[in-house]
């Protein structure tokens, strides 16, 4: 190791002074290793979502038929729905970032078991594989949305088994590594790293895998009686049998509501690293932030029937359901608050990893109060299955989880990679990348509230400009993120050496080479004091 | 613990261990859950159907096989005292014991199967399909709960030989025995769906 | 780090709980032939709780596990159980 803290000839990349060969990539049970093979395949995944997305919005670009078929068109939003929730949103910052720096920042060599950890990246690419297998197998891509509803998914005559058993297979993966996050915050903390010292990002892992462990297995089951529907006609779905279609849409959504705290918390948990780091400054809140993130998780867990207002439940169900999410809603604004009160009066450094947490911050705002405009019984129903909801979501989770992402991505890159990006060149696509953003989703709010439904191939002559502006800003948004992912690939391979702690930061990943050894420390370090320990 | 600094640090935790399998059936009784749930929901709007189609299975094999789990899970928890006190002999023997019971179960099921199935009683039979709506959905439950509790038995019966095995070979010993604990924890978990789907199957005639 | 003295529990303990659990099954059985209504559920469910208690406690060695695996099993049932209520509340009310 340098002086400086660079490391580039003998981090956990390299083996023997060379860099470590495919097989070695692909055997490595090191979480730092598995962690960039998950940022691989999730980066693949995402640009194939991505351009099944620009693909959407081409069409949308004006009314009637313009690249693809009606059919064609449903295949794809479901694929893409398939793929940016199961195989990018749900692992991303968890599967990358939690692996490659959680048991670092408690002050551990690995994971609690680092062969299960490869298993579960194995167990992600046979459900990937098996997601692309139903596009193409003989009955044609799964066209039910990435939400399989019944009846429609017990009856459609496409690969609804492959899709249905490729997101069952995923949901394993996501199992597996929570199973091994929560063990391993339990048992393999640093030396005097009590519960209450240990960084906000854990905290958060914490309360997802929580999330990951149970609530998966009620949607892996729901997908088993969807199998079960359509091979053995079981009925539980169908009303012809006696059986609810309004049951599945529960069985769905209990998981599928905390799934998306699986998405978000984690991002919360990189924002609040980034924050303190850039402002140099103490966490405001600490204590509010880790108890929060488990509320978030637990309250999470008895929202789900707002996304069903309009099924058919009953009154009581739904006052209760709208009821409970406008409470949720409190721990994660006061995150907000944390966060902004953090940067109060703090030293603050414009880099890109705080560009993107702040926007992080501007897009979860409005996700996050315009799912408030959902969740109001009220209100809702008018909403409910149109452009507004489209707009909602992807606020929520691109906007937030994506960009959260990003953040991670650009601020943890010199220690992974021991080198540096062109920050001019990250700015700049940080720009296009914004205004893409919100030029492709914003006006999905507005034609939304004026009724264009959403998964519709079609619309109406009014909402011309709208989708027009929309596929505008995909295209710009397209444009941004390839820039980033070439500024950041051209970094890795040829960016300035990194030097140990280039940000500043407090955490123990920053006291460490760049990039770190396989082992992490050389001495488990005894921990003595609160994280985030700014003068 | 020892470290290593060549490759990578293997360290044993035992409660880490025994942690992340309580994690696992955590998940298991969840996935189950789901299927509790989808009962609960029916046999609350057909109660009066799910009595009769109840009718039509068998208690007493029922009843055979709730007894012949539970004292499975006592030939394995047996088996943890015995390579507790380094007796590899009785350890062994009581898994042993343990995969007979559980085979037992399942011809006990095989049985079960075969009658309904002569008697075109399974899902998607025209016989099934054509019953009121709550009989339906009740043989529906029972077939789907029963199968994925079977996949268990014999996915629980596979963990335990293999665990036999290493007991026979002393891999597995009184000062080692983590992954004992651990395949008895899982058989218990499936001895614990069994005990909720007896009564709620068979006993509600 | 050192494993931990573990508790052994006799075989003839382990005899008896099994005995216990055998005899509430009898009873669960037989009470199916005396008619109680709608209390039958109830009842059912009440015996495979006790029964599942046991097998929990002292066959699955909770009893004599640290603390926080018996706070881990009480909350994954506890968040069943209101998941389930949750759900009742729209079959309940429709």
């Amino acid at each position: 190791m340098q002086a400086d803290g660079n490391n580039l000839s003998g981090s956990y990349l390299m083996s023997g002074g060379k860099k470590k060969t495919l097989k070695m990539w692909l055997t490595s049970t090191d979480h730092k290793i598995i962690g960039l093979m998950y940022l691989y395949a999730i980066l693949v995944f995402f640009l194939v979502g991505a351009v099944l997305g620009i693909l959407m919005r081409t069409e949308l670009i004006k009314p009637g038929q313009d690249i693809m078929n009606p059919q064609a068109y449903n295949g794809m939003f479901t694929v893409h729905g398939v793929i940016m929730i199961f195989l990018v949103v749900i692992p991303g910052l968890a599967a990358v970032f939690g692996n490659l720096f959680m048991p670092i920042q408690i002050g551990a060599r690995d994971v609690a078991f680092p062969k299960l950890n490869l298993m579960s990246w194995y167990i992600y690419i046979v459900g990937a594989i098996l997601a692309i297998i139903s596009q193409f197998a003989r009955d044609g891509a799964p066209d039910t949305g990435w939400t399989f509803y019944a009846p429609y998914s017990t009856s459609s005559g496409t690969n609804v088994v492959f899709g249905v058993f490729a997101a069952f297979v995923l949901g394993f993966s996501s199992i597996l590594t929570g199973l091994n996050f929560i063990v391993t915050i339990h048992r393999m903390r640093a030396p005097g790293m009590t519960w209450f010292r240990m960084p906000l990002f854990p905290w958060s892992l914490y309360a997802t895998a929580w999330i990951q462990v149970l609530a998966t297995p009620i949607v892996g089951i729901t997908l088993l009686m969807i199998i079960a529907e359509r091979w053995f006609k079981i009925g539980f779905f169908d009303p012809a049998l006696g059986g609810d279609p309004i049951l599945y849409q529960h069985l769905f959504w209990i998981y599928s509501h905390p799934a998306v705290y699986i998405m978000i918390l984690p991002a919360m948990g990189v924002i609040t690293e980034i924050i303190p780091t850039f402002a140099q400054k103490r966490v405001f809140g600490y204590k509010a932030i880790a108890i929060s993130s488990l509320a978030i998780a637990g309250v999470g867990y008895l929202v789900w029937g707002h996304h069903m207002y309009t099924s058919g439940m009953s009154d009581f169900s739904r006052i209760f359901f709208s009821l409970l999410t406008f409470i949720v809603a409190v721990p994660s604004a006061i995150k907000v608050f944390n966060w902004i009160s953090t940067l109060y009066k703090g030293s603050i450094d414009l880099k890109p990893p705080l560009l993107y947490a702040l926007a992080f911050m501007f897009l979860f705002m409005i996700g996050g109060l315009t799912g408030l405009i959902l969740g109001s019984l009220g209100t809702d129903v008018h909403v409910h299955d149109t452009a507004f909801v489209v707009a909602h979501f992807h606020y929520i989770i691109f906007g937030g989880m994506g960009f959260a992402f990003f953040a991670a991505m650009h601020y943890w890159f010199p220690k992974i990679y021991g080198r540096m990006y062109n920050i001019r060149w990250a700015n700049i696509s940080f720009v296009f990348t914004i205004v893409g953003f919100n030029l492709l989703y914003f006006p999905l709010f507005v034609i939304g509230l004026q009724g264009m439904p959403r998964r519709y191939f079609d619309y109406l002559e009014q909402f011309q400009l709208g989708h027009f502006l929309s596929t505008m800003g995909a295209y710009v948004l397209g444009i941004g993120i390839t820039m980033m992912i070439y500024n950041l690939a051209k970094g890795a391979r040829t960016g300035d050496p990194a030097p140990m702690n280039p940000w500043g930061g407090k955490t123990l990943e920053w006291t460490i080479s760049s990039p770190p050894t396989t082992e992490n420390f050389d001495e488990i370090p005894t921990i003595t004091e609160q994280p985030y320990n700014y003068e | 613990m020892s470290q290593e600094h060549s490759g990578h640090t293997e360290h044993r935790d035992d409660i880490g261990s025994k942690m992340g399998m309580w994690i696992f059936i955590f998940t298991e009784l969840l996935l189950f859950g789901g299927l509790f749930l989808v009962y609960a929901v029916y046999r609350n709007q057909y109660s009066e159907d799910f009595h009769i189609a109840a009718s039509q299975l068998n208690t007493f094999l029922g009843t055979l096989n709730t007894i012949i789990l539970l004292v499975s899970s006592m030939t394995v928890a047996m088996s943890v005292t015995a390579i507790q006190k380094n007796d590899h002999k009785l350890s062994f023997r009581l898994l042993l014991i343990t995969l007979l019971l559980a085979l037992a179960f399942l011809v006990n099921k095989y049985f079960e199967y075969s009658a309904k199935i002569h008697h075109d009683i399974y899902p998607g039979s025209d016989l099934v399909t054509n019953l009121k709506h709550g009989q339906t959905l009740f043989f529906g439950l029972y077939f789907f709960m029963t199968a994925l509790h079977g996949f268990h038995i014999i996915v629980g019966m596979i963990l335990l030989s293999v665990i036999a095995y290493k007991v026979k070979k002393g891999k597995i010993n009184s000062e080692d025995h983590v992954l004992l604990e651990n395949g008895g924890l899982y058989w218990h978990l499936v001895d614990l769906i069994w005990i909720f789907l007896f009564p709620l199957l068979y006993l509600i005639s | 780090m050192e494993q931990e003295e573990k508790h052994i529990t006799s075989y003839s303990f382990l005899a008896k709980i099994l005995v216990v659990l055998l005899a509430l099954t009898a009873v669960s059985v037989a009470v199916t032939w005396i008619n109680v209504g709608p209390l039958t559920i109830a009842l059912a469910l009440f015996i495979a709780t006790v029964k599942s208690l046991g097998v929990l406690i002292w066959f699955m060695h909770l009893k004599y596990e640290k603390p926080m695996f018996t706070v881990m099993v009480a909350g994954v049932f506890v968040l069943y159980a209101v998941i389930i209520v949750i759900t009742f509340f729209d079959y309940w009310f429709r």
